[in-house]
C-alpha cells in the first residue's frame, strides 16, 4: 500500500533542458551531453610508414561540422564503437573545417582495429579537448619546432597555422628526427614546407641508409648546424618522452625563458574530461590543463618527464 | 535551511514512512568480522525497524550508489555498415538514511569534481538528483580524523540532517522536498534549550576525536619529500590491490571500457571505477609505463588525495574515514603515511612503529 505523499518524485534528465538543470542543492553547472560523439567518415586513410596511417576524416552533420573548431595543439578521442577510444592529436590545420586528418601509430588494441577500417565507414570523434599552442602570442618571433618520431603530429598543426600567417614571424626552424629515413612521416611535404613556407627544415636520422644524404645521429646535434636568437624566440618541443629532457635542458641553457617554450605530453587517458584522472601528472590533468605545458609547468610537475 | 526539533517516535513515523514508499538503503549489521566486530554496509531497507541508526560504520561507502563499479554510458547499435549511439541517464528516486557528515562531505566533493568543472557528468547528475539524503551525526570512532581536515560537520549536500540532542533530533532541513514531508508529522521549533543542547552535542563530538593528522601545509611538504625514502617504504608493503580507492568515499578515477554484446549487433561503452594502485593504471599503449613501482603509485595516490586536488579546487580530497586504513591488507593508513612524511617521531622512519590497530 503505497502513500503517494511520500514517493519521491523520478526526475529524469533525459528530459529536462541541461544547461537549467541542477541538484536541488549545491551549484549550478553547465551540462553537455559530453556521451554522445560526432560522426564522422573515414574519407581517406594514407599510408606513410608500415606502422603509421594519417587518416582523413569528415563529420557527417553539418550543424555539428560547423561547431567543430580547434586551435593547434588540441586533441579528440577517437572512437572506435565496440573497441574503444583513443585521444589523437589533431594533425589537421586549424583553419580547415572541411577535413579533420589524425596520423594515428599502430600501437594499441583499438589502433590496430583502426588500422582495419577502409574509406566510407564510420567512427564517432569527441572533442576537442586540452589546451593549444599560444600561436597569437608567438607572433613576431622567430619559433623553433623541434619533433622526435611521432611527434611530427601534433607540429603539424602549428606548422599549418605558421604557414597560412607566415608574414607575421621572422625564422621558422623545423628540426626533425627519426630513428630511420622511411620513419620520416610526412616527407612529401617537405620540399611544401621549405619553398612555399620558407621554414628551415633540418632532418636528422640514428640509423642512416645509403641514400641518406643528411645528418645522422641524436636530434641534439642538429642544434649545432642553426643559431638561435634566445631573445626573440619560442620553441614548440614534442616527442617521446626522453627527448624532452635533453632538447629542453639544451634550449634552457641557450637561454630561451622556460614560460617561451612548449611541449606537448601523452598519457593514458579515458575520458578526456579531466575526470577519470588516468593521465594526471603530479597535481595537473594532461587533457584539461594539457596537453601543451609551457616549460616552467613542466618543471613544477613532479613525474612530468 | 530551516531547523526543526522532532521527538525520535515521531522521527521514525517519518523515516518509516519515507522508507516503506521509496526503494530506500541504510546501515544494517551484516556480519561480524574475524575479529569480531560488527561489519555495517549500506542495504535494502523496509521498515525503521531495519535500519540500525547506532551502527559505527559502513565498511564501504555511500559513493557506490552514486558512482556505481560498472556504469554504462552509451550504446552503439550496428546496422548495414553503419551504427547509432544511444545515451540515456536512467536513474530512480532512492533514500539514503543515516549518512555521516564525512560521507556527505564525500559526496560535496564528488559533486566539486564531476558536476562543478569543465565537463559535468551527467550520469552523475542524474544519481544526485534522484536521492534523497538523509544525514545523521555520530560521536566518532578511535581511528576517525575527519575534524583535521573540518569534514565533522557538514552544512550542505544533503536534504535532512539530523542531530541527535537526547530525547529528539535537532533536524537541519536543506531541500523543500523534505520540508514537503515533514509537514505531514509533528515538528516544533527548537528553543533555546534545544539550541543549546545542540552546541553541546557539536562540542562533544568536536572533543571526542582521539586521532588527529596535522595536514596544514600538507602540499608543500608533498612537494618537497617527493623523492622521499617514506615512499619507497610505505610501497613496498603496498599489495597493489585497490581496496583503498573502492573503500574511499570520495575516490572517482576510473577507466572506461567498450565490449560488443554477444550477438554482435551492439556494443557498449562502460565506465569502471579503477584504483591509482592498479599496476596498469598509467600504461600506455606500447607499453610504456608511466607509474611502473609500487612506491610511485601509492605516492601518487597521496599526491592526488592531498596535494593535487587541493591546487586544482582548493580542498583536501581525504575526508579522514580512514575507511581505507580500515580496509588495508597490508596495514597501510593515512596517518601513518602522512605522520611519516612530517618526520613525526611516533612512527617516523627510524623508529617505526605498528600500524595501529584497526579498532
Amino acid at each position: 500500500m503505497h502513500d503517494m505523499r511520500f514517493a519521491i518524485p523520478r526526475q529524469d534528465l533525459n528530459r529536462e533542458a541541461f544547461a537549467s538543470s541542477i541538484p536541488e542543492f549545491n551549484r549550478r553547472s553547465d551540462l553537455m551531453k559530453t556521451d554522445m560523439g560526432y560522426k564522422c567518415r573515414i574519407t581517406n586513410v594514407v599510408n606513410l610508414t608500415d606502422q603509421e596511417k594519417l587518416f582523413q576524416l569528415r563529420i557527417v552533420d553539418p550543424q555539428e561540422r560547423r561547431i567543430f573548431r580547434f586551435k593547434p595543439g588540441q586533441f579528440l578521442m577517437l572512437e572506435l564503437p565496440g573497441y574503444g577510444d583513443v585521444p589523437i592529436s589533431i594533425s589537421s590545420a586549424s583553419s580547415n573545417h572541411e577535413f579533420l586528418e589524425l596520423c594515428i601509430r599502430k600501437a594499441g588494441h583499438v589502433t590496430s582495429a583502426l588500422f582495419r577500417t577502409e574509406p566510407g565507414m564510420h567512427v564517432a570523434i569527441r572533442g576537442p579537448f586540452g589546451s593549444s599552442f599560444p600561436m597569437d602570442e608567438m607572433s613576431g618571433n622567430n619559433v623553433l619546432l623541434v619533433a622526435g618520431g611521432l611527434g611530427i603530429a601534433p607540429l603539424r598543426a602549428p606548422l599549418f597555422w605558421i604557414n597560412e600567417h607566415r608574414d607575421r614571424f621572422h625564422d621558422v626552424h623545423l628540426l626533425y628526427g627519426a630513428k630511420e629515413p622511411s620513419q620520416l612521416l610526412f616527407s612529401y611535404q617537405f620540399d611544401e614546407w621549405k619553398t612555399i613556407s620558407h621554414i628551415r627544415l633540418h632532418t636528422i636520422v640514428e640509423h642512416a641508409d645509403a641514400e641518406w644524404k643528411e645528418s645522422t645521429g641524436m636530434i641534439t646535434e642538429l642544434f649545432r648546424d642553426i643559431s638561435i636568437d634566445a631573445k626573440h624566440t619560442y620553441a614548440i618541443v614534442c616527442g617521446p618522452p626522453v627527448m624532452f629532457k635533453f632538447v629542453c635542458s639544451y634550449l634552457d641553457r641557450l637561454g630561451i625563458p622556460m614560460n617561451r617554450m612548449f611541449v606537448s605530453l601523452e598519457r593514458r587517458m579515458h575520458c578526456g574530461m579531466g575526470k577519470c584522472c588516468r593521465c594526471m601528472v603530479g597535481s595537473t590533468f594532461t587533457c584539461i590543463d594539457g596537453p601543451v605545458f609551457d616549460y616552467w609547468s613542466v618543471m613544477n610537475l613532479k613525474e612530468a618527464i | 535551511m530551516i531547523y526543526k526539533v522532532i521527538s525520535k517516535a515521531e522521527f521514525k513515523r517519518f523515516i518509516d514512512a519515507l522508507v516503506q514508499n521509496n526503494s530506500a538503503f541504510g546501515p544494517r549489521l551484516v556480519d561480524t568480522d574475524s575479529r569480531g566486530e560488527s561489519v555495517y554496509q549500506f542495504q535494502p531497507v523496509s521498515s525503521v525497524e531495519e535500519i540500525a541508526f547506532d551502527y559505527t560504520r559502513t565498511a564501504s561507502s555511500a559513493k557506490h550508489f552514486f558512482l556505481p563499479f560498472r556504469e554504462e554510458l552509451s550504446q552503439f547499435h550496428f546496422h548495414d555498415d553503419d551504427w547509432e549511439q544511444n545515451v540515456s541517464y536512467e536513474a530512480n528516486p532512492v533514500v539514503l538514511v543515516g549518512l555521516r557528515a564525512c560521507d556527505i562531505s564525500a559526496l560535496n566533493i564528488l559533486d566539486d569534481v564531476l558536476l562543478n568543472s569543465h565537463f559535468p557528468s551527467a550520469c552523475y547528475l542524474a544519481k544526485r538528483k534522484n536521492t534523497f539524503v538523509i544525514g545523521m551525526d555520530h560521536l566518532p570512532l578511535p581511528d576517525c580524523f575527519c575534524k583535521s581536515l573540518a569534514h565533522h560537520t557538514v552544512s550542505t549536500g544533503f536534504n535532512l540532517f539530523c542531530s541527535d540532542i537526547g530525547e529528539k533530533y535537532y533536524l537541519s532541513i536543506n531541500s523543500s522536498k523534505a520540508f514537503t514531508y515533514l509537514k505531514e508529522f509533528q515538528t516544533e521549533e527548537p528553543s533555546h534549550e534545544d539550541n543549546c543542547l545542540l552546541t553541546e552535542r557539536r562540542k562533544l563530538i568536536s572533543r571526542s576525536f582521539q586521532t588527529e593528522v596535522d595536514v596544514t601545509s600538507l602540499p608543500s611538504i608533498l612537494d618537497i619529500e617527493f623523492d622521499s625514502p617514506v615512499w619507497e617504504k610505505w610501497g613496498a608493503k603496498c599489495l597493489n590491490c585497490g581496496t583503498c580507492a573502492m573503500v574511499c568515499p570520495s575516490c572517482y578515477c576510473y577507466s572506461v571500457e567498450e565490449r560488443f554484446n554477444i550477438d554482435l549487433k551492439g556494443a557498449s561503452r562502460n565506465r569502471k571505477l579503477y584504483s591509482c594502485n592498479l599496476v596498469d593504471f598509467a600504461v600506455v599503449a606500447g607499453g610504456h609505463n608511466f607509474r611502473p613501482k609500487n612506491g610511485d603509485r601509492l605516492k601518487y595516490r597521496y599526491y592526488h588525495q592531498h596535494r593535487g586536488f587541493a591546487e586544482n579546487a582548493n580542498q583536501q580530497i581525504c575526508v579522514g574515514c580512514n575507511r581505507c586504513g580500515r580496509a588495508c591488507l597490508a596495514g597501510i593508513n593515512p596517518k601513518d603515511v602522512i605522520n611519516d612524511l612530517r618526520m613525526e617521531k611516533e612512527s617516523c622512519m627510524i623508529c617505526v612503529s605498528q600500524s595501529p590497530a584497526r579498532t
